[in-house]
């Protein structure tokens, strides 16, 4: 029911942030314009501009973090943690969160119209880096007339881009929350992202990237992405705890259809995924991740040296996607880098979901991080 | 604010404009007092988690680590102090903690509660285990694991290389005991002691 968020109707904004003759510069070289980004606000900007804090979404997120579109009966990705009274509490911070450009839930991507061809970039679309990511957010901050954030505040890919922030932009950023991130994806991360895009790329309807044109979307490649890295974000005993080896209702006889519980949620999740996302975008995105390694970069911390910033790392025990030894690389980084850092490993249940979870100790751990915050001031 | 005794002892050894590094941190009330009044910059370690949270809500960085095992996420040489207030006792490997306190600095603040008190040896000549406000559980529900007296903590810093730049010897109360004190092995409740290498 759209009236039982304390935050009411939400509507996603799009603001031209870059054209054709001002384009983006992205770090790989090539440039990219126009470029549109989808946006949401939540909350009020003080009058002097000093409580935004910038939400970084995952992978396959969006700018709808919070409260309710017209008509819908779930709210945002990250609802239970920002509105009145939550975590991030909107009465007192402005909360905003955009849409990541290689996406395609409004921010320009590779299956959004290229103006010199007419038609889908496709793989045209210039390869990302986090900080092209960066770079947007922040030509999105100075159209909103923002100079500076409170915080930043990211999970999984989210994290990693509120890294890249404030390693790159320390100026920006008063406090930067890190959680269930990496600063450097393994082997066997790399691994199923690889799997998940030759899923992608070897469905016959991929056609090169030109699918749209086709008329057509590699949903077999894409469902089994999905369903492949559904299996990464929760833990083996969340699927216990969940499914265990519940037969599926409609099983009469022993087959190769979906027999088990287990089988039909991910067999659900691939198919609404399908909905909402895009096949090239999960390609350019993932490919973000797999190469971000900001603490390789020589000159990595000499900005944050200079001007450190309040830093909060957070992982959950059971998260094996990226597991705590992930974000403790993290934190040795920015220690040795003599930040303020602040560090919990939540234990959790749920995984690499955990992080989108009101699981209480985490919750409390960023009301109190917040608070704090919004006290200490830009 | 007025600070716990013990505290304000401690707080009164760390150079204004350090940085110093908390082990066993607690709420972060020592830390939140030397980087609001002293100029200092810190960092917290704490095991317990409503007392991480309390540290995060001070506003004080504290990581929620294990100083058993978690030391080496410390870069060597990285704070001018560290400090190990009421806590020495309860860790699992005192000598790996020590070592590893100071590879990450050249000064560290010890507390250490005297197990060798006169209170304490009565207790153990009746027969019974040592008690006292500075060993306030009984056996089976103390957060103690390792006990020592003064005497014999000394000789761990010696082996360990540390020298003994200053002891303060508390009473069971937690005052200090004046330089005059002595047979502190024998009568102080705990000491405080600044070590360098």
């Amino acid at each position: 029911m759209a009236d039982t968020t304390p935050l009411g109707l939400v509507e996603t904004q799009v603001a031209r942030l870059f054209t054709a003759d001002d384009p983006l510069r992205l770090t790989g070289g090539a440039t990219l314009g126009p470029v549109d980004v989808a946006y949401e606000t939540y909350g009020t900007l003080s009058p002097d501009r000093d409580n935004a804090v910038f939400i970084c979404h995952a992978l396959t997120g969006d700018a709808h973090a919070a409260g309710f579109h017209e008509g819908a009966k779930r709210p945002g990705w990250w609802d239970n943690l920002i509105g009145p009274g939550r975590p991030l509490d909107t009465d007192r911070f402005f909360v905003i969160c955009a849409n990541l450009i290689g996406g395609c839930q409004g921010s320009t991507g590779p299956s959004s119209i290229d103006p010199a061809t007419g038609r889908a970039y496709g793989l045209d679309f210039p390869l990302l880096d986090m900080a092209d990511f960066v770079a947007v957010h922040r030509a999105l901050l100075a159209h909103l007339g923002i100079d500076r954030l409170l915080a930043a505040l990211g999970g999984s890919l989210g994290g990693m881009q509120v890294l890249e922030w404030a390693l790159r932009y320390p100026e920006q950023l008063t406090s930067a929350a890190v959680v269930a991130a990496s600063s450097r994806l393994t082997a066997q991360n790399i691994a199923f992202s690889a799997v998940a895009r030759r899923a992608i790329m070897d469905d016959p309807d991929f056609r090169d990237g030109r699918y749209l044109e086709a008329g057509v979307v590699p949903r077999l490649g894409l469902r089994t992405a999905r369903m492949m890295a559904h299996i990464t974000y929760l833990s083996e005993d969340a699927f216990s705890e969940k499914f265990g080896r519940t037969p599926h209702p409609d099983r009469d006889k022993p087959g190769f259809g979906i027999d088990f519980a287990v089988e039909s949620y991910l067999d659900h999740q691939g198919r609404v995924f399908l909905e909402r996302f895009d096949a090239l975008s999960y390609l350019y995105l993932s490919r973000v991740m797999d190469y971000f390694d900001p603490f390789s970069r020589p000159d990595a911390v000499a900005g944050i040296a200079a001007d450190p910033v309040r830093f909060l790392v957070m992982s959950f025990d059971t998260d094996w996607r990226f597991s705590t030894d992930h974000s403790r690389r993290i934190v040795k980084h920015l220690e040795h880098a003599r930040q303020p850092v602040s560090f919990r490993d939540i234990p959790s249940h749920w995984g690499h979901d955990s992080f989108l979870l009101p699981v209480p100790r985490y919750h409390d751990t960023l009301r109190a991080w917040f608070d704090r915050a919004l006290r200490e001031g830009l | 604010m007025s600070l716990r005794p013990d505290l304000a002892l401690i707080a009164h050894l760390v150079p204004n404009d350090t940085r110093v590094l908390d082990l066993g941190c607690g709420d972060g009330t020592l830390l939140a007092h030397l980087i609001a009044e002293h100029g200092c910059a810190g960092t917290g370690v704490e095991i317990d988690p409503q007392k991480v949270l309390a540290a995060v809500a001070a506003g004080v960085p504290v990581m929620e680590l294990d100083l058993d095992s978690d030391l080496e996420l410390f870069a060597s040489e990285s704070y001018e102090t560290v400090v190990l207030s009421r806590t020495v006792q309860t860790l699992l490997r005192p000598k790996v903690v020590l070592r590893e306190m100071a590879r990450i600095s050249g000064r560290l603040i010890v507390s250490v509660p005297n197990f060798g008190l006169l209170q304490h040896r009565l207790r153990l000549l009746r027969g019974r285990m040592p008690m006292s406000k500075e060993l306030p559980h009984y056996w089976y529900e103390t957060p103690n694991l390792r006990f020592t007296t003064l005497v014999e903590v000394e000789q761990l810093f010696a082996e360990l290389g540390l020298v003994i730049d200053q002891r303060i010897n508390l009473s069971l109360a937690g005052e200090p005991l004046g330089k005059r004190f002595r047979a502190a092995n024998l009568r102080a409740g705990a000491a405080v002691y600044v070590l360098s290498r």
